[in-house]
């Protein structure tokens, strides 16, 4: 018995779409989602996985297929079939991918819209825009370092908020003075650039939690504003809002937590910031994404996610410790420390040996 | 004299004892003969693969394993650095434009290009330099901020590698745009007067859209980078913050040229895969105008989508939209290219040799590339796999899988074109085997790589990512092995190969309706087009040009073979020989 065509192209066609809706789904590749924001981003990710295995399997398949099928038997000079052109099909083909396109941008924007990226009012607060300053009851750190465009008479709240946090001497232990040239003059704040912003449902609501976040080669240091606690490890409670400021003091940084598909450069010159709600208890790891230097991939920092009240106890203790270590700070001179003993903290969860480190240090 | 009197002086070769036959010292000197420029781009660009390649495995190499104990992180991101700029501007660019130079006076039946010495001078700006970036790693201060070289970090590493740096790439973009120029003079100017728009080859279409983007996009990076250079050496600001410059400008400037640059790489390539599977799969190409006209929609497209390289680094939220839009549509011509080839091999009669293995693998795995890029425009989950070897891993899809395959197809198409005679088939299969599992093993696991948290440009890793770095790590080094039987190949088949005759494939565009290799000036009167580029299986083609070789078989025009019963006792496809 012999099947007609469009009965295998039925059955194919079947097949295809079960394979791709189950692979889309089922395909294990992304690390566990620890923000509200991560789990919109997953969907998305799903629906774009479970179109590209269509379309792959399908082109894929018409490729070998053809391939094989079509190949020319030894002895065959004929020249196939000329068909030069089908209008229909043509506009077929063309109107897929369109249509394609079009779904996925549109689910995109919706998801972008939803973790606060489209944030109405980061339109007017693009780069030194005099009406957004006075905007009241806005992100309060946003609207304190717009002033600072260089020139303005008004206090470099950022380079002073970074001096601050490289004085302390829980930071001191991760930065060598030789590696940071640029800190003296580290640049002000010129600009922001608004990124993710609130979620509609919050919109014009301040973050429940601000935390202010510098790179420098080759670590990150966070300081919590409403206790002034400066650390080298980022702690954030499940389920308030976080909104987290960020700049740079030399070169460009990125600030990326897998865990929670957010990613955003920190950039000297500029601040920018995301917001994000904690979703999952776990420890994670800040990662820098942009090139910084050599020890760029040594460039990590702990992320806690965990319940409000180890977070409120975390807390604390912090600010207690910050009171014991000021007392000592006058022992650690951080210019004595060598790149080895720098990058010790760092490099050793990742299983760099030191001695390595040593002979690699220029 | 009568259209048909016309007919049958045409493609009749210069007259030479041994035609195209050239001293090799040729090869050494300065030249204006478009197809001996073509060859020294080729060959020139191929050795810069190879050291690119060198680099790569380095680069492998250390990531082998988790820690730093290969080189140093320093000599990493010199190597990395190198690796990129060198593939992207010593090779692929150069590539496009030695196969162009080859192929396009051939093809639209001129004498040679516009600009003959121009063309020269183009070439010869390419070697000093290439030798200039690789000796900068020689001195011991090699540039390593990437070869996007993003200031404050391009402007606080080594002054001097950078400043090498910025001087070769400024060398090779001026090379890049006298180059352009030449083409498109040459494309308007000298096609023969029977060839309308509409009756040029394909490739010749890519090279159309690919000079015109050279032209627009390669200027706004030499001011980029002359910027950047007076930030480098005279203390200037323009992109140091610490003055109050701004960095992100400089990546406005420079991804306008870099990105529409993935297009200035690959456009040449679809022109050639446009040549190569209707030749070999015995069809008109399906759909000629829908191919034509979306390379022209591509190069338009591909100069408005450069900030989707900055989704992460701060542009408003609305702008990001905007790129995200004009990035998605970028996918629809290109998916009309690619349906357009599988339609021309549906019901062909696909010879499968190694042109044809490449063009096939170049298709599958472009559309590898495709698919993640069309991910990646995609700004909520381009912000979570920006900077990570996701991208590491589209990119290769692309500039692999696109534009090293197309080149490879190319070569083994035009080879016996180049040099008259034939490659060995069997080691053109293996080398096309060894080359396919090699690039699916290196840059298939870096997908989930990125993916679960492994940032780019990193000589050392979370341990928990070892086993995929080693799977990727072995892949390269089958690559590195792949280019072997290629090489000897090339070389052996080019002094000893079997002779190809004139037009071995049977194929119908002018390169073919002289002789191989091509005499000085090509052709000894104008071509007259008696059918067009693509006219497999048409009656059309039957009528037409006369042949350019006395030998029916081995020159195989368009009209003899076809028309006439093949003769037994020797075979008209190459394949079926011996
Ligand atoms: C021989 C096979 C190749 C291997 C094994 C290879 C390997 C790699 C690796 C591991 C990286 C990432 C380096 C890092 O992020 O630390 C990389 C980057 C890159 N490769 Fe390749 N590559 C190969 C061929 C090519 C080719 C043919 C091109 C053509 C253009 C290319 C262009 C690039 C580019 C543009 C980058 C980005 C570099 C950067 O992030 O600055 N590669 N390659
Ligand atoms: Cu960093
Ligand atoms: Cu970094």
């Amino acid at each position: 018995m012999k099947i007609p065509s469009s009965i295998w192209t039925l059955l194919i066609g079947i097949v295809l779409t079960l394979a791709s809706l189950w692979y889309g789904q089922n395909h294990g590749l992304l690390p566990a989602a620890a923000t509200d924001e991560a789990v919109l981003v997953d969907g998305l990710f799903n629906a774009m996985m479970i179109v590209s295995t269509g379309i792959f399997l399908l082109v894929e398949g018409i490729l070998i297929y053809s391939a094989f099928k079509y190949r020319r038997r030894a002895g065959d000079n004929e020249d196939g079939p000329p068909v030069e052109g089908n209008v229909p099909l043509e506009i077929l083909w063309t109107a897929i991918p369109a249509i394609i396109v079009i779904g996925i941008s549109v689910y995109s924007f919706d998801v972008y819209n939803e973790i606060g990226g489209f944030d109405p009012h980061a339109i007017h607060e693009a780069p030194i825009n005099q009406e957004s300053m006075k905007m009241p009851g806005h992100g309060s750190a946003m609207a304190a370092t717009l002033s600072d465009t260089p020139g303005s008479s008004e206090p470099n709240l950022n380079q002073e908020k970074s001096d601050e946090a490289m004085q302390d001497p829980a930071t001191a232990k991760v930065r060598n003075a030789d590696q940071i040239p640029q800190l003296r003059n580290a640049p002000g704040v010129g600009s922001v650039a608004p990124t993710i912003g609130e979620s509609p449902d919050r919109e014009g609501k301040p973050a429940q939690l601000q935390v202010n976040v510098t790179g420098l080669q080759y670590a990150w240091i966070f300081t919590y504003p409403e206790t002034g606690i400066t650390t080298g490890e980022m702690h954030v409670p499940i389920g308030r809002e976080v909104e987290i400021n960020m700049t740079a003091n030399d070169v460009i940084h990125a600030f990326w937590v897998p865990e929670f598909r957010l990613k955003q450069d920190a950039i000297p010159g500029r601040q920018s910031n995301i917001r994000f709600t904690p979703k999952k208890a776990g420890d994670y790891v800040l990662i820098c994404a942009e090139l910084c230097g050599p020890y760029h991939g040594a460039m990590r920092a702990p992320v806690v996610v965990e319940s409000e009240e180890a977070f409120d106890k975390w807390m604390q203790e912090q600010l207690v410790a910050s009171k014991e270590t000021l007392n000592q700070a006058v022992a650690v001179n951080p210019a004595n420390l060598s790149p080895n003993d720098f990058l010790a903290p760092y490099t050793k969860d990742m299983g760099i040996k030191p001695e390595i480190l040593h002979q690699v240090h220029h | 004299m009568t259209q048909a009197q016309l007919q049958e002086t045409a493609n009749i070769p210069a007259l030479l004892e041994e035609p195209g036959v050239r001293k090799w010292q040729d090869f050494f000197g300065f030249q204006t003969d478009h197809k001996v420029i073509g060859i020294q781009y080729l060959v020139t660009s191929f050795i810069f693969y190879c050291i690119g390649g060198v680099m790569a495995d380095l680069v492998r190499t250390e990531l082998r394993t988790p820690e730093v104990d290969f080189v140093t992180p320093e000599v990493y991101n010199s190597l990395f650095t190198l690796h990129a700029t060198i593939m992207i501007f010593l090779w692929i660019v150069p590539a496009g434009a030695g196969f162009a130079n080859y192929l396009i006076p051939l093809m639209i039946g001129a004498k040679d290009m516009a600009f003959p010495r121009l063309n020269a001078v183009a070439f010869w700006m390419i070697p000093p330099a290439g030798v200039l970036l690789i000796a900068s790693l020689v001195v011991g201060d090699a540039p390593d901020a990437g070869w996007t070289s993003y200031p404050p970090l391009s402007l606080v590493t080594g002054q001097v590698g950078e400043g090498i740096w910025i001087m070769s790439v400024l060398l090779l973009g001026t090379s890049s745009i006298l180059g352009s120029i030449n083409f498109l003079v040459t494309l308007i100017k000298m096609r023969i007067p029977s060839m309308d728009i509409h009756k040029m080859p394909l490739f010749c279409w890519a090279m159309f859209a690919t000079s015109s983007l050279v032209l627009v996009s390669t200027p706004v990076l030499a001011a980029g980078l002359i910027l950047l250079s007076f930030d480098l050496i005279a203390g200037t600001t323009f992109f140091n913050p610490t003055g109050g410059g701004d960095p992100v400008v400089y990546q406005h400037m420079f991804w306008f040229y870099s990105h529409p640059a993935v297009y200035i790489m690959i456009l040449p390539f679809f022109g050639a895969i446009s040549e190569i599977i209707p030749i070999h799969s015995r069809k008109p190409i399906f759909g000629y105008k829908a191919i034509a006209y979306s390379s022209l929609a591509i190069s338009f497209l591909g100069l408005i989508v450069w900030a989707h390289h900055m989704f992460t680094s701060g542009i408003p939220g609305w702008l990001r939209m905007f790129f995200m839009i004009t990035t998605m549509i970028i996918a629809v011509p290109t998916g009309i290219k690619i349906f357009s080839w599988l339609a021309t091999m549906w019901g062909g009669k696909i010879r499968l040799n190694s042109a044809m293995l490449f063009a096939i693998g170049f298709v599958g795995t472009f559309v590898i590339g495709g698919i993640s890029g069309v991910m990646l425009a995609a700004v909520p989950f381009d912000i979570h796999v920006h900077d990570t070897y996701f991208v590491v891993a589209h990119l290769h899809y692309v500039l692999f899988g696109g534009s090293v395959l197309g080149i490879f197809a190319a070569i083994y198409h035009w080879f016996p074109k180049m040099t008259g005679r034939m490659v060995n088939e069997f080691w053109g299969k293996v080398h096309f085997a060894l080359t396919i599992v090699g690039l699916n093993m290196t840059f298939l696991p870096m997908h989930k790589l990125g993916l679960m948290g492994m940032n780019r440009r990193i000589a050392q890793y979370d341990p928990k990512f070892t086993t995929l770095n080693e799977i990727c790590t072995y892949g390269s080094y089958i690559l590195a092995i792949s280019t072997f039987p290629f090489i000897i190949n090339a070389i052996w088949s080019w002094l000893y190969g079997e002779k190809a005759g004139n037009n071995p494939w049977r194929a119908l565009t002018l390169e073919w309706m002289t002789t191989s290799p091509p005499a000085i000036e090509n052709f000894d009167r104008t071509p007259v087009l008696a059918t067009g580029p693509y006219d497999y299986g048409l009656e059309r083609a039957n009528e037409g040009v006369p042949l350019s070789d006395p030998n029916p078989i081995l020159s195989g025009g368009p009209n003899s073979v076809l028309r006439a019963e093949p003769d037994p006792a020797v075979a008209a496809n190459p394949e079926d020989r011996k």
